[in-house]
């Protein structure tokens, strides 16, 4: 017989694990991986390969090196944060902008605090930031190469010249200059490549993470089929966007973006879907993600409609995530205590 | 379908035991009987080395308001009163008779018949349940009697039978439910007169569809017996979310069950209720299930209570060869078993043989702060900060964070993504805050 | 210029303003407390280890302004600080004996062989009430290092080749932290005895005979032949285990010859003139042997043979110099403290 284990119950362990959770975000964010390389091949390919694997090689090294520790890269969680911040750099970035942004990623967001949950900010949103300050022509500007493949939808030629032309590429970008311009909003919705059957199936311009709306929520689907996360934070960001949005449209839709438009643009589906809800970024409870959520939808559309950036996400969710610790202390119903109170 | 509101897993159901027919299992030549088989102070021995006793014979009594008596499972020779050690290895007083024949006590009523007509009266019931002392089969083993007189505050207005069995593997309760129906039935009908209210609901949860079809069957010759099909979720089986599941009401932080007007008890307690008030028969036999994915046999089995496990694992082909850790109990809640000669108790429901593969402990990696222990929590805690603040030893937030509330079922570790051993060290923590908060002067 | 004079001028207005409302605050809500306790807490060591049974240093202080001396004792500071104490009070103190903590288990992997092994968290706390232990003698080391982890010197550190805590008596302040931390009480405040040297019985099993035999080859098996050749009477057997009283032991070592299974260590002394015999009388013994005398109160080598009484004596005679080597070995720490 064998020598018999003795420990504390419980004796089995549900199937879940650090790795498949991570494997199946991995899976969510495909339909948006596999969108960018439909419309940019090659550009495409590669964006997403130097950042998955710069993110693993810097982490290894960071904890072989310097921590002198056991590598965690089999968790995958460094794979995620590649695909992750390739999908928020526009497809045409150089390798060097890819490798700074993995660095700041993995190297000064995620090691620093000591690895895998324990980062305050998400650190592909950090990377995301830091380029966008450092590098604004780079990340805005997405002169992108002409297409290598050939598009779903057939008036994308007169949409890539009318957005091209403007040289702010993003949807957002575009508005938000020609609104400065002093057309009105009427006007500049009428442009060509802004139909919301444009933004929802495929757009051109943003980073690469932005192109296909109806990519991101495929994802979105899978990840909560999968029970990897929760609907709450997602939908309470998208539901204050369009309530926020709706009512300054109403107040004054020559000058404000509609909430539809608002929800489709820009980066707010990857943001919504895939950055606020990282795990470890984010409130515990249900309460507390719903807070999280509506005050990320609401620095957003300020950001948007009243800052100097065209587009507002990703600070929006870096700083709800710093409010993070202080969102865990919304405290789950307790069971007993609900019945004490009765 | 009705269960409990918050948190909870799903275990992999796994009842591959539950078509074994429950089996006589033969006497051994010793047996060796617990003074500690209850919860509360142990009994104390009322019989000496070299006497002879009768199956049934009471061979310890009681020794507080909280415990119960021992009665002998054999009939033979008192061999020794002396510290054996329990299956925790621990040393527990414990009561070695040597088995001559199979003599039983001439009050009890050995036929096979049902009686249903309830003879006794109220006090009558309570007082031949403490009697014969049966206690809680459900796990806890605390004493029937105590839990029938409620203090005089309680108004209690139901009972509740937990045929939940929400434990993966366990068959036990399944088969009691499957082959004595009619007995459970008239038990819950004793109990409802023991405590003088005129409901009884029996939970099943509904991977149990033939027991639900047999007790729904003869329900309705037992007025106020109603049979509640619950949906299969982990602990459904714990008091508290089984009332809650069954007539949604929450049992109050550091109140009793009975608060909420339900009296909880099990399948296997109500069938013993019902062998001691109409048969006579004090609890001295047990039904277990011998079970696992690498067991040689699946078998349910009738146990005189005192026969050392390995005698059982040897009577159902040994233990297998690749099995790593054997659980007295389910793989949720159960207790490892460190000394496999140690004897069945009156609460033993289960040997289960566990493979590497299935039990191994993983290495704990970094908290994700994923927050799935928080909604699998069925008591609305957060083991993520009882873990931390538990680790660091910080008594005050622990109690702030009610950790006295936890209920020990495991479905945090069970869901981390991190393998943290959470219950490990939340339940230590909580022993040392209710040491704390016991030390306190009471208001 | 306008710019930096005006605000100059405004940053030292508000200075003057804030110093004003930190000078009112600071009269308003001042606390009166005796001097004397700043006095004390300053000759105290400050490592706020709570080895007197006070909260801190600061909590000791308070408690000998208040209460006096006569039921305070800074293990740490040890007699000196209690008479610096005592000077500064104007009161005085008894001199107390240095204490040093002594392993009470000598039941290291060789000798106690283990019957199941445990898997969970770390901690001897949650080993011990979760059942006996991983080997077969209920009442020996768990190994699972809480004492290390609540010794606040780094004096105890658990030996991965034993098994079994060692304590470096150095560093020890006999501030009693890793008592109260062991489930099983194994740790004991013993007076260091002159020159260091001191014998204990390093077993707590009160088991029978046999079955502490089985299940650890060095158990204390309650025979008495100790207490009986004992000329001070110094030894009691109980519930079949003996205890030496400290204050009656006058370290004659006749009961650590006499001791069949070797589970009376004697520390510090120097080697036997008797011994005649190599140290190495078993491999077993010999492999204890070794961390002896550096490492003294951890393990102090007792031969795994009951019936030959000499090797016994041989392998405690092992000298100082040969044995140091191996004990000074780095050994990882098995605990696992995760944050």
């Amino acid at each position: 017989m064998n020598t018999l284990i003795v420990s504390p119950s419980p004796h089995v362990h549900g199937k879940e694990s650090t790795r498949k959770i991570m494997g199946d975000v991995i899976i969510a964010l495909l339909p948006a991986v596999l969108v960018s390389i439909w419309f940019f091949g090659l550009s495409a390919i590669h964006l997403v390969c130097v950042s998955v694997l710069s993110c693993v090689v810097f982490e290894y090294l960071i904890q072989k090196l310097l921590l002198k520790g056991r590598s965690t890269v089999g968790d995958l969680s460094a794979v995620v944060t590649g695909v992750l911040l390739a999908l928020n750099l526009p497809v045409c970035s150089p390798w060097w902008l890819i490798v700074i942004g993995a660095f700041v990623a993995i190297g000064v967001a995620k090691m620093t605090f000591g690895g895998l949950g324990q980062n305050l900010f998400n650190p592909a949103l950090v990377a995301r930031v830091v380029l966008l300050v450092s590098f604004p022509v780079l990340m805005t500007s997405t002169a992108f190469h002409a297409p290598e493949t050939g598009y779903l939808f057939g008036n994308s030629d007169v949409a890539a010249t009318a957005l091209d032309a403007t040289s702010g590429a993003t949807p957002l970008g575009f508005v938000k200059e020609q609104l400065a311009k002093g057309v009105p909003m009427q006007e500049i919705m009428a442009t060509p490549g802004l139909s919301y059957t444009q933004l929802l199936f495929a757009r051109l311009g943003g980073s690469a993470g932005e192109l296909s709306a109806i990519a991101l929520i495929i994802g979105f689907i899978y990840l909560l089929c999968r029970r990897v996360i929760k609907p709450w934070i997602s939908l309470s960001i998208l539901l204050t966007v369009f309530v926020f949005a709706g009512i300054l449209w109403l107040a004054n839709p020559a000058k404000f973006t509609d909430p539809v438009f608002n929800l489709l643009s820009g980066g707010l589906l990857l943001g919504a879907f895939f950055m606020a809800t990282d795990y470890v970024t984010s409130p515990m409870t249900a309460k507390g993600q719903v807070i999280f959520g509506i005050g990320i939808g609401i620095i957003t559309i300020l950001i948007r409609e009243f800052g100097a950036y065209p587009e507002g996400v990703s600070f929006a969710i870096l700083i709800m995530n710093a409010t993070v610790p202080l969102l865990n202390r919304f405290q789950p119903k307790r069971f007993a205590v609900e019945a004490q109170k009765k | 379908m009705r269960t409990f509101k918050m948190g909870g897993v799903h275990p992999a159901d796994k009842k591959i035991s539950k078509d074994a027919k429950i089996e006589r299992l033969p006497i051994p030549k010793l047996v060796y009987i617990s003074m500690a088989q209850h919860l509360g102070a142990p009994a104390a021995p009322c019989v000496a080395v070299g006497d002879k006793v009768k199956v049934g014979q009471v061979i310890a009594n009681p020794t507080g308001f909280v415990s119960a008596p021992v009665h002998s499972s054999v009939s033979g020779t008192v061999k020794a009163i002396s510290m054996v050690n329990d299956l925790a290895k621990r040393p527990v007083n414990t009561i070695t008779i040597e088995v001559e024949g199979d003599e039983w006590m001439e009050d009890i009523d050995r036929s096979e018949d049902i009686v249903r007509e309830i003879k006794l009266e109220k006090q009558e019931i309570i007082d031949r349940i403490k009697a014969c002392g049966v206690v809680g089969l459900g796990g806890a083993t605390f004493p029937t009697s105590i839990k029938l007189s409620p203090p005089p505050t309680a108004k209690p207005t139901c009972v509740i039978i937990n045929g939940a069995e929400c434990e993966p593997y366990l068959t036990s309760d399944y088969r009691v439910m499957v082959e004595m129906p009619e007995q459970v039935l008239i038990g819950g009908t004793i109990l409802m007169k023991a405590l003088g209210v005129d409901k009884c609901y029996v939970g099943i949860e509904e991977n149990k569809p033939e027991a639900i079809k047999k007790l729904s069957s003869l329900a309705p010759q037992y007025p106020g017996v109603e049979i509640v099909t619950l949906k299969k979720k982990y602990p459904q089986g714990g008091e508290k979310q089984l009332i809650d599941a069954v007539i949604g009401k929450k049992v109050p932080s550091g109140g009793l069950p009975v608060d909420t007007g339900a009296v909880v008890q099990n399948i296997g307690t109500a069938f013993a209720v019902y062998e001691a008030v109409q048969k006579n028969k004090p609890l001295f036999e047990g039904i277990m299930t011998v079970t696992g994915d690498c067991a040689k046999e699946q078998k349910n089995y009738l146990h005189r209570v005192g026969t050392p496990l390995s005698f059982i694992m040897e009577q159902c082909g040994g233990v297998p060869e690749d099995a790593v850790k054997i659980i007295s109990g389910g793989p949720m809640m159960g207790k490892a078993i460190a000394n496999i000669d140690a004897p069945t108790l009156k609460g033993t429901s289960s040997i289960l043989y566990m493979t590497e593969a299935q039990t191994k402990r993983r290495p704990e990696s970094n908290c994700i702060r994923c927050g799935k222990c928080v909604s699998a929590c069925p008591m609305g805690l957060e083991p993520y900060l009882l873990n931390k603040l538990g680790r660091a030893a910080m008594m005050d937030e622990l109690e702030e964070h009610h950790v006295y509330d936890c209920i020990e079922c495991g479905c945090c570790s069970f869901t981390c993504p991190a393998y943290i051993p959470l219950l490990d060290t939340i339940r230590q923590s909580k022993a040392s805050v209710m040491k704390i908060m016991r030390s306190r002067p009471k208001k | 210029m306008n710019t930096i004079i005006f605000t100059v001028v405004t940053l030292a207005i508000l200075g003057l303003l804030l110093a004003i409302v930190l000078y009112i605050v600071a009269q308003k809500f001042k606390v009166e407390e005796d001097p004397r306790i700043d006095t004390v807490e300053s000759l105290m060591p400050g490592a706020n280890c709570g080895g007197c049974g006070k909260a801190g240093c600061r909590a000791f202080a308070e408690s000998a302004v208040k209460d006096g001396l006569d039921n305070l004792f800074c293990p740490l500071g040890g007699n000196a600080t209690m008479q610096k104490v005592a000077e500064a009070l104007g009161l005085t103190v008894e001199a107390k004996d240095p204490q040093v903590a002594v392993l009470r288990c000598n039941g290291n992997c060789q000798k106690r062989k283990k019957t199941t092994k445990y898997e969970g968290v770390t901690s001897c706390a949650t080993v011990a009430a979760l059942y006996g232990g991983e080997t077969d003698c209920l009442f020996g080391c768990l190994g699972y290092g809480d004492c290390q982890a609540a010794c606040k010197f780094d004096a105890l550190k658990i030996n991965l080749e034993t098994g079994l805590p060692e304590i470096d008596e150095e560093k020890c302040t006999a501030c009693g932290a890793c008592t109260k931390a062991c489930p099983k009480l194994l740790l004991e405040l013993r007076n260091k005895g002159p020159k260091g040297r001191r014998v204990y019985v390093a077993c707590r099993n009160k088991d029978k005979g046999a079955v502490a035999r089985k299940a650890c080859l060095s158990a204390c098996i309650g025979c008495g032949k100790c207490a009986k050749v004992c000329p001070f009477g110094a030894i009691t057997v109980e519930t079949n285990l003996a205890y030496i009283d400290f204050t009656k032991c006058r370290m004659c070592r006749k009961c650590v010859t006499e001791c069949p299974t070797g589970a009376i260590h004697e520390v510090n002394f120097p080697p036997r003139p008797a011994a005649v015999k190599p140290a190495a009388a078993t491999p077993a013994a010999a492999s204890q042997a070794t961390p002896a005398a550096a490492k003294p109160a951890a393990a102090t080598p007792a031969a795994a043979k009951p019936a030959a009484a000499t090797p016994a004596a041989a392998s405690q005679a092992t000298p100082p110099a040969a044995a140091t080597a191996p004990a000074e070995k780095k050994v990882e720490i098995p605990v696992q403290k995760t944050e």
